[in-house]
């Protein structure tokens, strides 16, 4: 972790970083881009989202551009984060309390260190489906080059990239709909970066801790 | 190419009606291509070039008739050159014109997102329309005849259109025209389907082709481009033409399951969020909301 101090003078609590907020809407910029022009491809019905963004011509030839910088995003998230992200065995008793979370019935949940396992499912789906798009997506980006002998890589990549990408876009609906509305201070720690004590305390509180600890001078 | 609107009967990506579909009574029409007496010599090529006014293309030498391995974009009307062994080890010089096969269900307008870059008119011809073309090449593997070609400078992807601007005026297509056997003929699908039927029965019951037959492949619905050929069970031995073509799975799972189930699911997501907000509300800490109401005060 960074070694900026956690603790800020205004009381609250340094939640994201810098680095890690621009990196953050780096990712969710291109992603929201991507998902757009997908979805005009993906049905006939949504053919207009590509139309509103300037046609679908320039949707097909931006699309995949697009796809390389999202990429670039989820290497460097993957180097900020990967290892905060581990599973731990904590985890378990964590989804067997996820009636609770749902629920909003937070003190009955178990302790969350930096990431609760809900957010290290969203950021192995998104790095694991990112790594099959962005696989499937080369084939797609230039097929002429793929030769009639290897059509089956063409085969492949056409039900991997939507399948993959519909499952991103299920993480995605939770994930915006818990950082904006649902989850009341979510959104202005990954806008401004900090959060209050008492939410570091109720939602991440093994990491909270930590972060107390650190702060206690040398003796 | 100009779209007839009112002759089409399917168009790609498109979202709601077809405007020809079953309004017009036109004959579904056919190009039939007799291998048999196919001698190879290149005037359809020539024909096809001429007439589509296309741009000439480097040649190869690879120690046969073979001037350059596949169609391409600006080269929709090739000859395939085939030495086939036979059994007996007698030698075959197998040649077959390949070009698109305007299939009855074209797997290149299935797999096509943009609204009105691939029509099938009511004729059974499948064109491309390349003002809606917008190059994501999902025609290329949308086709299993190995047709669809992508143009790097145009970035839209061409191929063979039946010489559909002749037909409508009443023409055969540049290639029939140019044939000098009569390999080659152009009519309505069941004339020609009977003509190349007798055909193939003459190579069976005069020629010693006992294995003669009609190549109109019902895995995409029968073509609008059919083959006689002199052994009709091993249709690869003539330059890939594949035995049994149909639209590759992944395409048609694509396109039908997968659709719907991904629909449901982002419309079943963005409801259940919504039902969750109304049941639940949102998260709030406590003493957050405390010290908020504590500012207000």
């Amino acid at each position: 972790m960074s070694r900026e101090p956690q603790l800020l003078p205004n009381g609250r609590v340094l939640r994201y970083s810098y680095k890690e907020r621009l990196v953050h809407w780096l990712a969710g910029v291109s992603y929201v881009y991507l998902m757009l022009t997908g979805l005009s491809f993906w049905s006939p019905w949504l053919f207009w989202i590509a139309v509103v963004l300037g046609g679908a011509t320039i949707s097909r030839e931006l699309h995949p551009w697009f796809g390389v910088v999202f990429v670039i995003a989820v290497v460097l998230m993957h180097q900020m984060w990967s290892k905060q992200m581990k599973e731990t065995p904590a985890d378990k008793q964590w989804w067997e309390s996820i009636g609770h979370y749902i629920k909003n019935e937070d003190k009955q949940m178990p302790s969350a260190d930096r990431f609760n396992p809900g957010q290290k499912l969203l950021f192995w789906g998104f790095f694991w489906n990112g790594i099959l798009l962005l696989i499937s997506g080369l084939i797609l980006w230039l097929p002429q080059y793929i030769p009639w002998s290897l059509r089956f890589l063409r085969y492949g990549a056409v039900i991997v990239h939507p399948i993959c990408a519909l499952l991103t876009i299920g993480l995605f609906i939770i994930h915006v709909y818990m950082g904006t509305v649902f989850e009341r201070g979510a959104f202005g720690s990954v806008i401004r970066g900090d959060v209050s004590r008492a939410w570091a305390d109720e939602h991440h509180h093994t990491w909270f801790e930590q972060i107390l600890r650190d702060a206690e001078p040398r003796k | 190419m100009s779209q007839a609107s009112l002759e089409i009967r399917a168009i790609s990506g498109h979202a709601g009606s077809v405007p020809g579909e079953g309004l017009k009574r036109e004959f579904e029409v056919c190009k039939l291509i007799d291998t048999t007496t196919c001698i190879g010599c290149k005037a359809c090529e020539v024909a096809c070039l001429e007439w589509n006014g296309l741009s000439f293309s480097e040649t190869t030498f690879d120690n046969s008739y073979q001037t350059m391995p596949d169609t391409a974009w600006n080269y929709w009307n090739l000859i395939k050159f085939n030495e086939h062994e036979r059994e007996d080890g007698s030698l075959q010089l197998l040649m077959r014109k390949d070009q698109c096969m305007h299939c009855e269900d074209p797997g290149c307008l299935a797999a096509c997102p943009a609204d009105g870059a691939i029509v099938q008119y009511v004729n059974g011809i499948v064109d491309f329309q390349q003002d809606h073309c917008i190059g994501c090449g999902y025609c290329i593997t949308g086709c299993p005849f190995n047709i669809p070609k992508f143009s790097p400078t145009a970035r839209k992807v061409f191929k063979c259109t039946l010489c559909n601007d002749r037909v409508t005026q009443g023409l055969e297509p540049a290639c029939i025209k140019s044939c000098p056997t009569g390999c080659l003929h152009f009519g309505t699908k069941p004339e020609m389907k009977e003509l190349a039927e007798t055909r193939a029965a003459q190579l069976r019951e005069h020629s010693g082709f006992a294995d003669a037959g009609v190549y109109d492949p019902s895995g995409v619905g029968g073509t609008h481009v059919i083959y006689v050929l002199h052994d009709a069970s091993n249709p690869e031995a003539y330059g890939g033409l594949p035995k049994n073509p149909t639209i590759p799975v992944t395409v048609q799972l694509w396109k039908k399951p997968l659709k719907w189930l991904g629909n449901l699911a982002i419309i079943g997501g963005i409801v259940g969020v919504f039902v969750h907000y109304l049941r639940f509300g949102p998260k709030i800490v406590e003493e957050d909301q405390k010290a908020a109401q504590g500012e207000r005060r």
